[in-house]
């Protein structure tokens, strides 16, 4: 989440060869992996952990390798990640907008206020069982769930970027002769936007919890389907080559956000 | 000639948090000739701001009335541009799509309002910045930005809030110089004697708004902050503000009007204490 004013990018303390900093970083970050998997192995090697209950790296990796080969792996994989983006699309949408709308109407902001802290409160593994029967065992009802993660990340820095706009900002437009709808375009969507934006990474999160938690509950393909049906036949291994996958894909998408953001915000640290 | 910007018994109440009334500025009149530079001077927390929004129209007045160009005034001062006290650029446009905001929103063609940006960055001295965003830029040059976004509208009524007080001591200065540059220059092939813009500078630098005004208005300490003093700045123009301080009579200038201003700064350091 932005801190707002004070965001400006402090440059790195070794900006001298930043390329190498991040090379050791990089190969301290691949080290750390090494050692804990290397442990990990050896404890169960040396039948201190036993295999049935948390299987093995070398298992681990070779059941990912075989899912690759084999091709099992994408169909899932590719459900997963279309119920997560569609429940990020449709969760920001709806956020954005009621953001918008409440942080410009303060009647309706405080209307409801209470409905809204209500909502958000209802755990959502609570949910998932009523929109299968809502939805069915598809896609739609593993949507829905993303979008109720979603939304409330969305509404509240919507809502906070929107009544955050800078008064002064507001003022000076305001005398350099915007109308209500000039004033919506040129500062409050951009003053919302760096909210929004900085928590895109956690909206894909949610959005992809939303997803699998959906999947493991009740459905017939995705990764959340995957680890589920390995835990019903006390298949270690697939769990965690399912949760390995998992982790490497919010890994590598959130690399890929985190380049958009910056992007996005070019303007806020500049140097 | 007429008065561009007239006050007339203006007061200006707030509703404090406790739920009493607090009044900012109490019936305050004040007429601005048109082209005339007029700084308005008083302790800090006396209303200044207070009053320069309402003549901006971006509060309306308790009561009392605003007329400009001899109309009441409703709503927002059209005639008038604000150069805020605090950073006012748009973070997230570039130099030059800041300066040509005004234009845009008034309607302009983007590549008609960008050109004429253009033209105006080079007049405040940043060719070469056009695509700078605010953060790259030093608290000097997003001053002059600002003035180039105010100035670009060609309003006539230019209202200023202690603009350049976050400034270092020299950057002050050379902007004080070009403020004055600017409102002094004329326009290249203009037929006529081009009416200046009428400017009213709200400071808290007494030496700076001699400097700069015709005219210095002394308001009093705040609460119900009244005008105590008008004085008349009969110094020649152009000004050298590097030379100025020191002649004999931009000196006793000072001494008149400090002696009045310093009354109400004690006072309100006696209520701030």
């Amino acid at each position: 989440m932005t801190d707002g004013a004070g965001a400006r990018a402090a440059s790195p303390p070794d900006a001298r060869a930043p390329g190498l900093r991040r090379l050791r970083i990089l190969a301290s970050q691949v080290a750390l992996g090494v050692v804990l998997l290397a442990l990990w192995q050896t404890l169960v090697s040396l039948k201190i952990l036993d295999a049935f209950f948390v299987s093995r790296p070398s298992d681990i990796l070779q059941r990912v390798a075989r899912w690759i080969v084999s091709g099992t792996l994408w169909g899932h994989l590719t459900v997963t990640l279309e119920e997560s983006l569609l429940g990020l699309l449709a969760g920001a949408a709806l956020g954005i907008s009621l953001g918008f709308a409440l942080a410009r109407s303060a009647f309706l902001a405080l209307v409801l206020d209470p409905y809204i802290k209500m909502l958000n409160a209802v755990p959502r593994v609570v949910l998932a069982p009523l929109f299968l029967l809502w939805f069915g065992l598809g896609i739609w009802s593993k949507v829905a769930l993303a979008v109720t993660l979603v939304f409330f990340v969305m509404f509240f820095n919507t809502f906070q970027g929107v009544r955050d706009a800078d008064r002064v900002l507001i003022d000076n437009v305001r005398m350099l002769g915007a109308t209500e709808r000039q004033l919506v375009r040129h500062v409050l969507v951009p003053s919302a936007l760096t909210w929004i934006f900085s928590s895109l990474q956690t909206s894909l999160g949610f959005a992809m919890v939303g997803a699998v938690v959906g999947e493991y509950l009740g459905a017939t393909r995705g990764l959340g389907y995957v680890i589920s049906q390995a835990e019903g036949t006390f298949d270690t291994t697939g769990v965690f080559a399912g949760m390995t996958v998992l982790g490497i894909v919010v890994v590598i998408v959130s690399a890929v956000v985190s380049r958009l953001e910056r992007w996005l915000l070019r303007y806020r640290d500049v140097t | 000639m007429s008065d561009a910007l007239e006050l007339d018994r203006v007061s200006r109440e707030f509703a404090s948090p406790d739920g009493r009334v607090y009044r900012a500025i109490e019936e305050i009149s004040l007429a601005v000739p048109a082209g005339a530079f007029v700084a308005i001077v008083g302790p800090s927390g006396c209303g200044k701001s207070t009053l320069l929004n309402v003549a901006a129209g971006l509060l309306p007045p308790s009561s009392g009335a605003v007329r400009v160009g001899g109309e009441a005034l409703a709503g927002l001062n059209r005639q008038a541009t604000y150069l805020f006290q605090q950073d006012a650029l748009l973070p997230w446009k570039t130099v030059r799509d800041n300066v040509a905001l005004g234009l845009v929103l008034g309607g302009a063609r983007r590549s008609d309002a960008q050109a004429k940006a253009d033209e105006w960055i080079a007049r405040v001295g940043l060719t070469g910045f056009a695509s700078h965003y605010p953060a790259q830029l030093s608290g000097g040059m997003r001053k002059r930005v600002a003035m180039a976004q105010n100035w670009i509208l060609d309003r006539g009524i230019v209202l200023m809030d202690e603009p350049f007080s976050a400034l270092d001591v020299h950057t002050r200065q050379r902007m004080e110089s070009e403020l004055l540059a600017l409102w002094e220059a004329r326009p290249a092939g203009a037929v006529r004697e081009p009416q200046r813009k009428t400017v009213v500078f709200v400071t808290h630098d007494l030496e700076e708004a001699i400097a700069l005004a015709d005219q210095v208005v002394v308001l009093s300490a705040g609460p119900a902050a009244r005008v105590v003093a008008q004085h008349r700045v009969a110094l020649d123009r152009p000004r050298d503000l590097l030379e100025l301080r020191t002649q004999p009579a931009f000196v006793d200038l000072y001494r008149g009007v400090w002696a009045v201003l310093r009354e109400e700064v004690i006072k309100s350091q006696r209520g701030a204490a």
